[in-house]
């Protein structure tokens, strides 16, 4: 009589069938079903052409810029900064010379490379894809294992279309319940990340799970998996369903007819089984969890938007209380300040983070009828071409017009500002970016995360808000 | 890659946790060239006075810090981007280690690809080790990696784990790129099977 087979995470799934060969010191060579490439990549190109390779596989390769391109403009030789200049066209150059799919400046499906993945149908369950960016985390919203890579591993990946690696260790987090209204997904990642800390996942894949989270689009469950490495975490991952396979259903580069049939019977065998053992657990009340923000310069100092700036007096231990002093000292706020008081400079909506089209749609619906506060520079920059192209035939970008918000092109701008656009010293950004870091935004700048709607209510009121105030009428 | 067998050199604490890699290299240095000296930028906007002067407020610019090639900091050091520049950024100033009671994974496995050690030492050894270095600046502590092990100031030698292809790796000087390439075979013979099996 057979033993019945050990029960199995997703993660283990997909790590099995990679596995090319294991490594006496227990290291798995792994296979890449997509290389994922941006504008930041040219060192990686050089490296591999100064050893004389080229690209194992350049058909599992898609390229677009994204990094470094202007989001007032589309003509790559307008690009003011020669060095920035040289990384959009090296990745014209590089991805020519090697055959390789590549989106550029003036193709409509351009965008940020974590939007596109999944948008063109790149992205699909069970596959692992790598690039040179930690928020690839993000397309493990589909079920496949996405993870980010430096430089170096780039050029690995981009000789042998593999990687080596060991098995991370599994976490899951179980969100039960259903969201209360004006929750999205933005609120429940944040809340993870204040409740486990910004190490609290490291070393682990997290596989997200729970009634919340199944009830999530799969917009909101790219949100929710971009952050995961916020947490620390290689990578986040949750398991393909319906929502999963209606999303990739016709997208161009998804399997058609019936190689569709076969992907879908593929696909229904990788989530957990049922009795399979993590290596760490958590749980959060779905129901509980409320608009977030953040007060201090790291994801994990975010609270709900009714609660009022900490007083590192109450820190648990001196390091805690430090750090926290140094986070208010940078952030210009005082212990006690209801943070639905502080005021707001910029306003910044995109990213590979929240730069989708349920995200312009849910800041469109606070924007319509209502003015940007007069000192108040609000920015909406699409995800991708065609997320701009959708909201534009829905009218969205009249609505943030009409209210006073720049209506941009695609790229990552403001969330890190490596294309050149960023907030003054001193000033504050209501962001729908991932990182509050010191400096994220540029030298001096102030960054406060929150979802798409709470964004669009900071730029209206001028300072940060319930949005459930606005949506109520109030 | 340069090798790394033994190192006996000065130790800079960085009595902070949660140090991201935003920090070790700004986002506006990303497209800088690798032939630059990215050890210009690291820590470009805690280093410096807003009129560009070195601040003497920042550890690293302490004179008896001079020279430093480890660098201690605490947990979760190194966290956040993947940008590879912040390897680069501690490389050229100087540093071949990073001694920390944990690091951001990406950073850890960059280091290793780049000649700069990422050693994972217990939070209260870290803890011992930044007081010491703290109370008596420019004090040195030796990384052995053929032995795997840190001898702090005091005189206490600790342990410390590492991959051991990553210790063949750096203890020769030789990069995994080359090895893999041996696998082409393999690779080959793989692809084959996973195309048929996965159209």
């Amino acid at each position: 009589m057979s033993e019945a087979p050990t029960p199995r995470t997703m993660l283990e799934k997909i790590w099995s069938r990679h596995r090319i060969v294991e490594r006496e010191d227990g290291q798995v060579l792994l296979f890449v079903d997509r290389h994922l490439v941006h504008d930041g990549t040219a060192p990686a190109f050089a490296a591999l052409h100064r050893r004389g390779l080229a690209p194992r596989a350049p058909e599992r390769i898609t390229a677009t810029p994204d990094h470094y391109v202007p989001t007032d403009h589309r003509d790559i030789a307008a690009i003011a900064d020669p060095e920035r200049r040289f990384m959009v066209e090296s990745l014209v150059r590089d991805t020519a010379r090697h055959g390789i799919t590549m989106f550029g400046l003036t193709d409509r499906r351009q965008g940020i490379v974590h939007v596109i993945g999944p948008e063109e149908g790149l992205s699909q369950p069970g596959m692992i894809i790598v690039c040179a960016d930690s928020h690839t985390s993000t397309h493990g919203a589909v079920g496949a294992l996405a993870f980010g890579v430096g430089m170096t591993e780039t050029t690995h990946v981009l000789a042998h279309q593999a990687l080596w690696q060991r098995r991370p260790r599994t976490m899951r987090i179980t969100v039960d319940g259903a969201l209360g209204p004006g929750v999205v997904a933005k609120d429940v990642i944040l809340a993870i990340i204040a409740r486990i800390g910004t190490a609290g996942a490291t070393g682990h894949v997290v596989e997200y799970a729970g009634g919340a989270i199944r009830g999530l689009s799969m917009e909101g469950r790219l949100t929710l998996c971009n952050m995961s490495i916020e947490a620390g975490a290689r990578a986040g991952m949750v398991a393909p369903d319906d929502t999963t396979h209606a999303y990739l259903h016709g997208r161009p580069h998804a399997p058609q007819g019936a190689d569709w049939e076969a992907a879908l019977a593929r696909w229904r065998a990788l989530p957990s089984d049922a009795d399979a053992v993590f290596d760490a657990e958590v749980r959060l009340d779905g129901a509980a969890i409320e608009p977030m923000v953040t007060w201090g310069t790291s994801p994990e100092d975010a609270l709900p938007i009714g609660g009022v700036v900490p007083d590192p007096a109450g820190a648990a231990d001196a390091d805690r209380r430090a750090a926290m002093e140094r986070a208010l000292a940078y952030m210009g706020l005082t212990p006690g300040t209801r943070l639905a008081e502080i005021p707001v400079d910029r306003v910044f909506i995109g990213s590979c983070t929240n730069g989708r089209i349920e995200d312009l749609r849910a800041a469109a619906a606070i924007a319509r009828g209502r003015t940007v506060a007069p000192q108040v520079e609000a920015w909406v920059v699409p995800g991708s071409g065609l997320v701009k192209e959708q909201a534009e035939a829905e009218g969205l970008d009249r609505v943030f017009r009409a209210a006073g918000f720049q209506w941009r092109e695609a790229g990552c701008s403001m969330c890190l500002g490596t294309n050149g656009e960023i907030a003054s010293p001193g000033q504050r950004c209501a962001s729908t970016s991932n990182r509050n870091f010191v400096g994220r935004q540029g030298p001096g700048a102030r960054t406060h995360l929150m979802g798409p709607a709470m964004a669009a209510a900071a730029a209206v009121t001028g300072r940060l808000c319930d949005v459930r105030r606005l949506a109520a009428g109030g | 890659m340069e090798r790394f067998q033994r190192l006996d050199a000065v130790a800079v604490p960085i009595a902070r946790p949660n140090v991201d890699t935003d920090q070790i290299t700004p986002a506006r240095f990303l497209h800088k060239p690798r032939s630059d000296d990215h050890g210009n930028y690291l820590f470009h906007d805690v280093r410096r006075r807003p009129d560009g002067t070195p601040d003497p407020g920042f550890v690293m610019n302490r004179p008896e810090y001079a020279g430093a090639q480890v660098i201690v900091a605490e947990r979760n050091f190194a966290c956040g981007s993947s940008r590879e520049n912040a390897v680069w950024a501690l490389y050229d100033h100087g540093f071949r280690a990073a001694i920390a009671p944990s690091f951001g994974d990406i950073f850890a496995a960059n280091g290793l690809k780049n000649g700069l050690l990422p050693v994972r030492l217990p939070e209260d050894v870290v803890a011992g080790l930044i007081a010491a270095l703290e109370a008596e600046p420019g004090a040195r502590v030796q990384v052995d990696l053929e032995a795997q092990t840190v001898t702090l100031p005091d005189g206490s030698v600790h342990p410390f784990e590492i991959d051991p292809f990553s210790r063949h790796c750096l203890l020769n000087g030789v990069d995994e790129l080359d090895y893999t390439g041996t696998l082409a075979p393999q690779i080959d013979a793989f692809m084959n099977r996973y195309g048929r099996e996965n159209r």
